[in-house]
Parts: structure tokens; C-alpha cells; sequence
């Protein structure tokens, strides 16, 4: 039975001019920051901590745990809020940057009096030009109504919300980069430790950075309060998540789902959600999390929308972005073309990484092609173990009797990207290993042309 | 090209009073240059240095590291045509050769008119609406050869696109490259909370207990 539909985030979107600040409150919107500025600091906190609110960028990790991190003195403390989602597959955090700007500046808010945050730096990806445009309105806005800035709405709570936007560069997405960046340098990720962003963030101070979509959900469980909120999902991941499910389904779309019970299959087959695969096609493969995470099968579908069993079973849950490959589909081609992303996005500080995912994608590119060599296969899993040592996170496979290996993987490198690489190397390797000899048989005929007929310059 | 005209000066000193320090509106500047100019000229970035007092050799360290920034100049039209999976998946590769053959140019390149350049962009975020492309960061979904076509030729007729992007300017055009948001964050000096400077800041008010 699936469970039934909660718009807890996307409760707008039904409405045209869901980003006004009109709209808003008409609709309940900063309803949640007036209750909590008649609540302790604390006590805000401690209904976070609650109703325990997973982080909705990637990693999952509690929100109002990841607040209390801050080493206690020291002054003064940021947020940053991470609107960089570039991670393929997904698309969330732009809808609500574009659809409902103050329910995420409410969250901001919300974060900054509960955590004892001094100013916030609310950072959009830079390609998200209507993002931008709508945040902007919607703080000037927020301003004028007296939300935002010096004594908020009469209190001696005050902070600004500064709109930040970015350039183009999927790393910036990893939070020491984000800080990089918000500091105007290259977005290139720190090491951690000490960086820990909780003790030692922008300009070397405390600062908490959350995803768009754990601030949209915090007007919400103010309001609601924690208990009411943790009727929605499973005990371990209460409320709504937001996925984007695109590629060979017959309704792509992004919807909003109750967190950690309803699985793959009913939100991949329901029809009140995607429908089924197009065309009456077989699944042949699906990404569950983002490009980063490795892929999930057939066998895989009746896991819950559930970082702990998603996580268990072999990938990631990661940034609510499912991408799905009927049988039509070149597993090399599609292989390549995720490694390809990487070895683009590179920031190029860890050599693994750097040289890696480069390597990485020349042998692909050149198995795709038809000139690949029987070796290539064996070379293509030794680098990837060079940048992510030992058993690779993968989902089990009963046919052939192959267990699931946990996620998640090992790294040589300062950050995720370079392991995140190796997630469609081994995933298609392990499960389509035909495929990648056929084409290595098949080599393409080579044709020789001496230099001196080369008309080219 | 040229350094910030004082009016766009004007707005970069507004810009950095926002931050506690100055190099942190470092990447919202150069977009005021490409703004600007269409390009980020390499006396913008002197300009910027001097600005937000860093070295300009820091200036083009960061600009460099970000594929928005251009330091040459483009087409009036920047055609980004995502081929990450999603879109993939539904023919993205397809389209962007489409695109090539029908402006005569690989990605990468400008079309000899300065009207458009195209580029395989890595994911946009619109996949469940693939394939899909942004022109000067406009979005367009669902988009085949034929609707490529219909795009190039309106813009190239001086019309608004006949599919619609999703933000246009006020005059329903898309703007040219370089300019991102059409409003600007503004905070009234009655209502600025100030910055938290990392070396002074005192903790915050409301969290003393009476």
C-alpha cells in the first residue's frame, strides 16, 4: 500500500504566484518564525533535534545534531546555505529557490536564532538565474516586512541574509568548497580534519552549512511541531523528501514522498507517480542517489526511500535524484558519460582524483569506440581502486551470488568526488561485463592515412 | 575591454559592504564585469582587484576556476545543451549534434555572425524535463531539433522565442550574455543588521538568557 501523498515542502506549488511574499502569508508563510521567537533559542533546537530533520543535500546527516557542533564561545558563528545542486539527476532545491524563496528564507531564519548564527550567506548556484532573481525579491521583500535584518519583527533577534551566487563548478557543491568559494577563492575542497566547518568554517569560524530543502522543511515542524512532523515518514527518517526521477520513465517529474516508506517500485511504477518504464521497455538499471552513488537493480526495488537500508544495500540515497535506464540503454555509453561529468568537475588538488577520473574516461571513451583492449576492463578497476581502495559499495546480485557491499566507499582523496567516479565503473562493470567485452572484441577497423595526404592543417 | 563604469562601481561597493570581507564578493563582481561587458575583460579584473584589495593575479586565480566566467568574448546568445545522463538518456547527444550541424560550429565555438555559442554543459538541474538547454540561462525542456531550429531563428529575427524560456526580460526578450538575475538584492540601511566580523563579533544578543 502506498502511503499517501504529504506536501509538506512543495505546498505551494499549486499556486502561480507561490514565490510573492502575498502568497506566503496568506498561506501560513513565517508563521513558524513568529512561534519560535516566542520559544527559546533552545527550545527551538531541541524541536529540531526532535523531529530529526535528515540533511536533504547528500550525506543525511541530522540537522539540529550537525547545530550543535559549534564549539561552544566562539563568536561569531555563520550559515551557509547550500543552493550549488549540481549533482546529476538532480533537481529540487531550484524549485524551491524559484517557487517558494520565503519558506526557505524563513528556514534561514529559523537556523540563525535557534543556533546562535550571527549572518547568512544564501549561496545559488550560478547558473540558477531565476533562482536569483526570485530569492532577490523575495529578501528585499522579507526586508521590508520587517523578517529579515536589524531587531526581527520587533525582537532582539537580528541578522542579515546575504544572496550569494556562484560560477559554475559541481565541487563548490562539497561544503569546505562552498566556503572557498563564498571567500572568493577556487572552490577547492579543504582538508578534514581540522576544517570541520562546524569548528573551523568561514574565515576560520564556526559555521553550519545546510541544503535548500532541510531549511524549507523548518517553518513547517515549528509550526507543526516535532511530534505532528514525525507522523510523516519512518521513525528514522520522518517527514517528506523531494525526488527527481528522470530518464526512461513514462511521467519523469519531481515528487514529494513520505521519507523512508515508500520504495523505488511504487515510486518508479505507481501511477500517481512515474507510471511505469516508457514504452512497456524492462528496467535494465537505475541511479537511486545522484550520479555519485553507485546503481541499483531489479532485485533492488522494494527498498524504502531510506538512507540507512539504501546505504546498507549497496549506494546511496544521496540527493533525491533517481535516474532510470530501460533495456535500450549502452551501459558503456551511459558509464562513460557519468565518469565523463567527474573527470570534467575535477577540482584537480588530489592526484588520485585528478589523474584518475581522467584515465578513467579515456579508457572508456576508447572501449566505446571500438579500440579497446582486453586489458582495459582489469585497468579500469585498478584505477578506480587507486582512488577508492578495497571492496567497492555495490548492490548485490542473487543470480550470480553476489553479496551487497555496504556503502560507504574508501577514499585516497580529500573529498568524495574522485571515489564518486568509480560508482559507475564498478556498477556497470560488475553487472554488464558482457557488454564491455563485446565491445572490446568488436574493435573498430583503423584507417591508416600517411601524413603527407593529410590535407589538413 | 574596460574597467567597471561608476555606476556598476556604485553597486560593487554595495555588494562588498555585505560581506565581512571584501575578496568574498570576489565572484559576484566578476559577474558584474561579464555583465558588463559580456566578457571578463582583463582591465575589469584590474579593476576588481584594486576593489576588493587582492593581487589581480588572485583575481584571474579565482575567475579562472569557474566555467561561467568567460575571458574572451562569446556570442550574444550562450546555447548550453546539457548531455549529463538525464538527458542523455533522452537524446541529448542527438541534439547537441543537431545544434552543430545547424549553426555550422562544434560546441565551444561562435558563429562567425557573434550571435551564438554553443556548449556541452554538464547537468542544469531541469532532468526530469530533459533534454533540456538554457540560452544565456533561460531554461528550455523537452527540447528536439525542431525546437532548436524554431529558437535560433526567432532569436535571430530579433523575436522573443516562440517556446517560451522560463524568465525573460521585461521587454520579453532574453537578455544578453552576462546578465543572471533581473533584480538585485538591495538591503535598506534602516533595516541592515551588519556584518559579523570574524575577529569582533560578540555573541549573539538574543541568546543571553534574562
Amino acid at each position: 500500500m502506498t502511503a499517501p501523498i504529504v506536501q509538506l515542502v512543495s505546498s505551494r506549488f499549486q499556486y502561480p504566484d507561490s514565490f510573492t511574499l502575498a502568497r506566503s502569508e496568506a498561506t501560513g508563510g513565517y508563521q513558524g518564525l513568529r512561534k519560535a521567537l516566542t520559544m527559546t533559542p533552545t527550545a527551538v533546537h531541541d524541536e529540531v533535534k526532535a523531529a530529526t530533520l535528515l540533511g536533504r543535500g547528500g550525506a543525511g546527516f541530522p540537522a539540529g545534531v550537525k547545530w550543535g557542533f559549534t564549539p561552544p564561545g566562539v563568536w561569531p558563528r555563520y550559515l551557509v546555505v547550500n543552493g550549488d545542486e549540481s549533482e546529476p539527476g538532480t533537481y529540487k532545491d531550484r524549485l524551491l529557490m524559484e517557487r517558494d524563496p520565503h519558506q526557505l528564507i524563513e528556514g534561514c531564519l529559523i537556523a540563525c536564532y535557534a543556533a546562535g548564527l550571527s549572518q547568512c550567506f544564501l549561496y545559488i548556484r550560478g547558473e540558477m538565474a531565476l533562482a536569483q532573481t526570485r530569492v532577490a525579491v523575495a529578501l528585499n521583500d522579507a526586508y521590508a516586512a520587517g523578517y529579515v535584518g536589524r531587531n526581527v519583527l520587533g525582537s532582539n533577534f537580528s541578522v542579515d541574509i546575504v544572496l550569494h551566487w556562484g560560477a559554475g563548478a559541481y565541487i563548490v557543491g562539497e561544503e569546505t568548497a562552498l566556503i572557498e568559494s563564498l571567500e572568493g577563492n577556487r572552490g577547492m575542497p579543504r582538508l578534514k580534519p581540522p576544517f570541520f566547518p562546524a569548528a573551523i568554517g568561514l574565515y576560520g569560524k564556526p559555521t553550519i552549512v545546510n541544503n535548500v530543502e532541510t531549511l524549507s522543511n523548518l517553518g513547517g515542524i515549528i509550526v507543526r511541531g516535532s511530534e505532528e512532523y514525525k507522523q510523516y515518514g519512518s521513525e528514522t527518517s520522518p517527514g517528506t523528501r523531494m525526488f527527481a526521477v528522470s530518464g526512461h520513465v513514462r511521467r519523469p517529474g519531481v515528487y514529494e514522498v513520505q521519507h523512508g516508506v515508500t520504495t523505488f517500485r511504487e515510486l518508479l511504477y505507481d501511477d500517481q507517480f512515474c507510471g511505469g518504464i516508457r514504452d512497456g521497455n524492462q528496467l535494465k538499471a537505475f541511479i537511486p542517489g545522484g550520479g555519485s552513488s553507485p546503481w541499483f537493480f531489479e532485485e533492488q526495488l522494494d527498498l524504502p526511500l531510506e538512507a540507512r537500508p539504501v546505504g546498507g544495500a549497496g549506494s546511496m540515497l544521496g540527493s533525491g535524484a533517481i535516474v532510470v535506464m530501460d533495456d535500450t540503454t549502452d551501459a558503456v555509453k551511459a558509464c562513460l558519460r557519468v565518469v565523463r561529468f567527474y573527470a570534467r568537475e575535477s577540482c584537480g588538488k588530489c592526484t588520485p582524483c585528478r589523474e584518475g577520473t581522467s584515465w578513467l574516461e579515456t579508457i572508456l571513451q576508447r572501449i566505446f569506440d571500438g579500440h579497446g583492449r582486453p586489458s582495459d576492463i582489469d585497468m579500469l578497476l585498478d584505477v578506480g581502486d587507486n582512488i577508492s581502495p578495497g571492496p567497492y559499495p555495490a548492490a548485490s546480485w542473487e543470480a550470480e551470488g553476489l553479496a551487497a557491499v555496504p556503502f560507504p566507499p574508501k577514499q585516497t582523496t580529500i573529498c568524495p568526488l574522485g571515489p564518486s567516479a568509480v560508482a559507475p565503473v564498478v556498477s556497470a562493470i560488475r553487472r554488464f561485463r558482457p557488454e564491455f567485452e563485446a565491445k572490446i572484441r568488436r574493435r573498430a577497423i583503423g584507417i591508416p592515412v600517411r601524413v603527407e595526404e593529410s590535407t589538413h592543417v | 575591454m574596460s574597467r567597471l563604469t561608476p555606476q556598476n562601481e556604485a553597486i560593487a561597493l554595495e555588494i562588498i559592504s555585505r560581506y565581512p570581507r571584501k575578496k568574498s564578493a570576489l565572484i559576484p563582481l566578476l559577474h558584474l564585469a561579464q555583465e558588463q561587458d559580456g566578457y571578463v575583460s582583463d582591465d575589469a579584473m584590474r579593476h576588481l582587484a584594486e576593489l576588493v584589495e587582492v593581487t589581480p593575479a588572485e583575481v584571474i586565480g579565482t575567475c579562472s576556476f569557474y566555467e561561467m566566467f568567460k575571458r574572451e568574448p562569446v556570442g550574444t546568445y550562450l546555447v548550453n545543451i546539457c548531455t549529463n545522463i538525464a538527458c542523455q538518456l533522452l537524446g541529448a547527444e542527438e541534439l547537441l549534434h543537431h545544434a552543430e550541424h545547424a549553426l555550422g560550429i562544434k560546441a565551444g565555438n561562435t558563429t562567425s555572425d557573434g550571435l551564438f555559442t554553443i556548449e556541452d554543459v554538464e547537468c542544469i538541474a531541469a532532468c526530469t524535463e530533459a533534454p533540456c538547454l538554457t540560452v544565456n540561462y533561460r531554461y528550455f525542456y523537452k527540447v528536439d531539433g525542431g525546437d532548436f531550429d524554431a529558437i535560433v531563428e526567432d532569436l535571430r529575427s530579433g523575436r522573443q522565442p516562440t517556446r517560451k524560456a522560463a524568465e525573460t526580460g521585461p521587454d520579453g526578450h532574453i537578455p544578453p550574455h552576462g546578465t543572471l538575475a533581473l533584480q538585485r538584492q538591495h538591503i535598506p540601511a534602516d533595516r541592515v543588521a551588519g556584518n559579523a566580523d570574524p575577529d569582533s563579533a560578540p555573541a549573539p544578543a538574543w541568546l543571553e538568557q534574562p
